[in-house]
C-alpha cells in the first residue's frame, strides 16, 4: 500500500477497496468526518452515489433491522430491507412440542403483541378440534381483555419509541410510563409481562386472579388522562407534524397491491377491521368503533394508533363489567377452559411455595384419590391430545394488522407445520415503495409508522 | 334455548294438519328402509389404502410391548374431495369461477385438480401450470374479486409421493368479505412452481420465505434469493428432512436430550 490509509478506512479495506470502491466505517458521531474524507478523495466526483448499510445495529431501525440504502447527497435512491437476523426457528420447533406447548412458542414471534400470536394460533387450532362454539363465555371475554390491553401496550410501544427515533425523549418517557401501567396488569394476570403462553387451545391457562378486575378498573380510571397527556404533547407538536405529514404516503392501490391492512391500510380511510367484518371471540357483540382518517401518511398513522388505544379501553370497559357481573362463582360453574376433559389442559392453577402450578385440590385428586384421574393428567400432559388431519387458517386484527395461522395436522399429538403469517414481514415490503425519492430522514419515521417488530418479522 | 326453534318448527305443520280432512289419517306407505342408514358416512376402509404413518404407541421401539398398542397401525388420512354442495358461499366461487375459466376457454378440471370444503374453509387444488391464470381471475373478475392474497405457506409432505411440496396461498376479498385458499403442488424432483408475484406483488416476500425454508423455485420471480436464513446457507430447514438439531440440556443433574431426539408420543 503506497498511500496513507484514510481516517475511518475499515479493516482489511484494501481488499475491498479494490472491489467496490473505497469503504468506510461509521461508528457514530463522525458523519461530518467522513463525509470530508469522501469528498477530499481524488475519485469524489459531485452527483456520486453512495451505499450505506443502515442496521443491523441502529437505534432507529425497531429492532435488528438491516437496511442497504443507496444515497445520492440527502436523496434515497434505493432501500433494499434485509432481514434474518432474528430468525429463530420458531416455526420449525413448534413441529417437535405438543399443539399446547406450540403456545410457548409463538408467543415469543411478534414480542410486542404475545396475546395476538397466542390467540390466532389457538382458533387455528380449535378450527381443527371443531371446538369453537364449545370455548367457555369466560375464557372467551378474558381472551378480548386480554388483546385489547396488548393492543393498548403494542401501540405503545410503537409510538413511544418513534418519539425517540425523532429525538424527543419526553414522548418516550410518556408513553413507556402508561405502558407500564399496561404491562403491570398483564403481568398481574399472567405472571409475565411478554412471552405469557396464557391463551391455551380450549381457553386460558387460568382465570383472572383475585383484584384483576380491580387494578384494571384503577388503569381506566387513570389511563385515559395519560393518553391525552400525551396527545396533548404530539398532536399538534409542529415538529413533529413536520417530521410525519406527508411522510410514507401509501393510498389505498398501493395497499392492496402490497397486501397491506391494519393501521396502514385504515390510514387510506378504507375502515377494514377483521373484528367488525369478521368478527372472532364475541367482538360482535362489544360495542366500539373503528377509527380510520384518509391522510394515507405517518401522522395519520399516528392519529390511528392513538384512537385505537381509547376504543381499546372502551372493550376492556365492557369485559370488565362482564366479568363483574358474573362475578366469580368457581371454575365448576363458569370454566376458562374447555369441559372436554380429552382436550382441556387443568386450568386450576394456584401460587405454592416454589411458583405457579396445579392447584393443591387437584394433586391431591390425581395423587390419592384416583389412578385414573392420574393417567389421563399424565397421558393429556407428556402425550398431549390428537387432531383431526387437516389445515386452517385462522386471521385476526392484531395491533399491526391482519395476523394470520396456517396451522397443518396430520393427525398426530404435534403440529404438522405451522406458519404464522405475520403483519410486520408483509409490511416492511413498502419501504421501497415509500421512501425511494424522499429524504434520508423521512426514512425514520417511515419505518416507525410501519411499526415492524422484528421478531415477527423473523420469527 | 332450543324451545322457541322448536315451537316454530312445530307450527307450519299443525296449520297443514287442519286442512287435511277430519277423520282417520289414510295409513302412509313405509319408506322401504336403507340399509346404510345408520353406517357413518365415511368406513374408513379407504384408509387402509393410504400409506402408513405410524407404529405403536407412546413411542416404544426398541422394548418389549405390554401394551398392546404395539401393532397399532396408522395410515394417512385419505385424501377430501368435497361433493358438491360445498355450502356456505363456496357453491358460488366455484361456480364463478368456472363460469370465468370458461369464457378464457379453460376447462374447469384442466385448472382446478378438486375442491375440498372442510371446517368452514374452502380449498382450490389448482394445477401448477394454471396457477397465475387462475389467480388472475381471482383477483379480476367482478364477482370474485380477491384483491388481497396474504401470502404463502409451503408445507412439505416425504410420504406424499409425487406431490411432495404444496405451497397454500390464502386469498382475502375486501369487497365480499370473503376467504378462499389456493393449494398447489410440485414434485421433489421437479420443484418448481409459478410465481404469482405478477398478480399478487405483496407475494414478493413471501415466495422468497418459501424458497428460502422449503426449496420450492417460484418461476419467474424478480429476486429469488434467501430472506431468513444468510445467503450462503446450505439446505431448506422448514422440510422434514431437515434435523432441528440442538444439544442435550442438563437440569439438575439430568440430561434432557434435544428436542427431536426425545422420546416422543406420536
Amino acid at each position: 500500500m503506497t498511500q496513507a490509509q484514510p481516517p475511518h478506512a475499515a479493516a482489511g479495506a484494501a481488499d475491498a477497496e479494490a472491489a467496490e470502491g473505497r469503504v468506510y466505517t461509521v461508528s457514530g458521531e463522525d458523519w461530518d468526518e467522513v463525509v470530508s474524507a469522501a469528498i477530499q478523495s481524488e475519485d469524489f466526483e459531485a452527483g456520486e452515489r453512495i451505499v450505506i448499510n443502515m442496521g443491523p445495529q441502529h437505534p432507529s431501525t425497531h429492532g435488528v433491522l438491516r437496511l442497504v440504502l443507496t444515497l445520492e447527497g440527502e436523496t434515497v435512491v434505493e432501500v433494499r430491507p434485509a432481514i434474518g437476523y432474528l430468525h429463530t426457528g420458531i416455526e420449525k420447533n413448534m413441529e417437535y412440542r405438543t399443539w399446547t406447548q406450540g403456545v410457548t412458542f409463538c408467543t415469543r414471534a411478534d414480542y410486542l403483541m404475545p396475546i395476538f400470536n397466542e390467540a390466532a394460533y389457538c382458533f387455528a387450532v380449535e378450527r381443527l378440534l371443531g371446538i369453537e362454539d364449545k370455548i367457555p363465555e369466560r375464557a372467551q371475554i378474558i381472551r378480548v381483555l386480554m388483546m385489547e390491553l396488548n393492543r393498548i401496550t403494542s401501540h405503545l410501544g410503537g409510538i413511544a419509541p418513534m418519539g425517540l427515533e425523532l429525538g424527543a425523549t419526553t414522548i418516550y418517557t410518556q408513553g413507556a410510563r402508561l405502558r407500564e401501567r399496561g404491562l403491570d396488569l398483564l403481568e398481574l394476570i399472567t405472571g409475565l409481562r411478554m412471552n405469557h403462553a396464557f391463551v391455551r387451545p380450549g381457553g386460558v391457562a387460568q382465570d383472572l386472579p383475585p383484584g384483576a378486575l380491580e387494578a384494571i378498573g384503577a388503569f381506566l380510571d387513570t389511563a385515559p388522562r395519560l393518553v391525552q397527556d400525551l396527545r396533548t404533547l404530539i398532536d399538534a407538536n409542529p415538529i413533529f407534524i413536520g417530521r410525519n405529514k406527508g411522510i410514507a404516503y401509501l393510498d389505498l392501490a398501493g395497499c392492496m397491491a402490497l397486501g397491506v391492512t391494519g393501521p396502514i391500510l385504515r390510514s387510506t380511510g378504507l375502515p377494514w377491521d377483521l373484528r367488525k367484518s369478521q368478527p372472532y371471540c364475541g367482538y360482535e357483540t362489544y360495542d366500539f368503533d373503528v377509527p380510520v382518517v384518509d391522510t394515507c401518511d405517518a401522522y395519520g398513522r399516528y392519529l390511528i394508533r392513538m384512537d385505537e388505544i381509547t376504543q381499546s379501553m372502551r372493550i376492556i370497559r365492557q369485559c370488565v363489567d362482564r366479568l363483574a357481573e358474573r362475578g366469580s362463582p368457581g371454575p365448576d360453574q363458569d370454566p376458562v377452559m374447555i369441559r372436554d376433559a380429552k382436550i382441556g389442559w387443568p386450568a386450576r392453577l394456584s401460587l405454592g411455595p416454589d411458583g405457579l402450578g396445579p392447584s393443591p385440590e387437584h394433586i391431591k385428586h390425581i395423587m390419592g384419590q384416583s389412578m385414573e384421574a392420574l393417567i389421563h393428567h399424565f397421558k393429556l400432559v407428556t402425550e398431549g391430545f390428537r387432531v383431526p388431519a387437516g389445515q386452517a387458517y385462522a386471521a385476526i386484527e392484531s395491533p399491526r394488522g391482519e395476523l394470520g395461522a396456517h396451522v397443518v395436522s396430520d393427525g398426530g399429538t404435534r403440529p404438522y407445520r405451522v406458519h404464522l403469517r405475520d403483519p410486520s414481514f408483509n409490511h416492511l415490503q413498502i419501504v421501497a415503495a415509500v421512501c425511494e425519492g424522499g429524504q434520508v430522514a423521512d426514512l425514520i419515521p417511515a419505518i416507525a409508522s410501519i411499526d415492524p417488530v422484528m421478531g415477527g418479522v423473523d420469527r | 334455548m332450543s324451545g322457541p326453534e322448536e315451537t316454530q318448527k312445530a307450527g307450519p305443520e299443525e296449520t297443514q294438519g287442519s286442512q287435511a280432512p277430519q277423520g282417520p289419517v289414510p295409513p302412509v306407505a313405509e319408506p322401504e328402509p336403507d340399509p346404510d342408514e345408520n353406517l357413518p358416512a365415511r368406513l374408513g376402509e379407504e384408509r387402509l389404502a393410504e400409506p402408513v404413518v405410524r407404529t405403536g404407541m407412546f413411542g416404544v421401539q426398541d422394548t418389549p410391548d405390554t401394551s398392546g398398542y404395539g401393532l397399532l397401525r396408522v395410515h394417512r388420512a385419505p385424501v377430501l374431495a368435497s361433493p358438491r354442495p360445498y355450502g356456505s358461499y363456496f357453491d358460488d366461487i366455484a361456480d364463478e369461477l368456472g363460469r370465468v375459466l370458461e369464457s378464457a376457454g379453460i376447462g374447469f378440471s384442466d385448472a382446478i385438480e378438486r375442491v375440498v370444503a372442510d371446517r368452514g374453509e374452502l380449498t382450490f387444488y389448482v394445477r401448477r401450470e394454471r396457477l397465475p391464470e387462475v389467480a388472475a381471475k381471482f383477483r379480476d373478475d367482478p364477482a370474485l374479486r380477491f384483491e388481497l392474497c396474504t401470502g404463502v405457506s409451503g408445507v412439505h409432505y416425504p410420504e406424499d409421493t409425487g406431490r411432495e411440496l404444496h405451497a397454500v396461498y390464502h386469498l382475502l376479498s375486501i369487497t365480499h368479505n370473503r376467504r378462499v385458499r389456493l393449494e398447489v403442488t410440485t414434485p421433489d424432483a421437479d420443484r418448481h412452481i409459478p410465481s404469482l408475484v405478477g398478480v399478487y406483488p405483496a407475494n414478493n416476500w413471501h415466495e422468497r420465505e418459501t424458497w428460502d425454508l422449503f426449496g420450492i423455485i417460484f418461476d419467474g420471480h424478480p429476486g429469488l434469493t434467501r430472506i431468513q436464513m444468510p445467503d450462503d446457507w446450505k439446505g431448506h430447514p422448514q422440510r422434514k428432512d431437515y434435523p432441528l438439531g440442538g444439544i442435550p440440556v442438563e437440569y439438575r443433574g439430568a440430561k434432557i436430550p434435544a428436542p427431536d431426539e426425545r422420546r416422543n408420543y406420536s
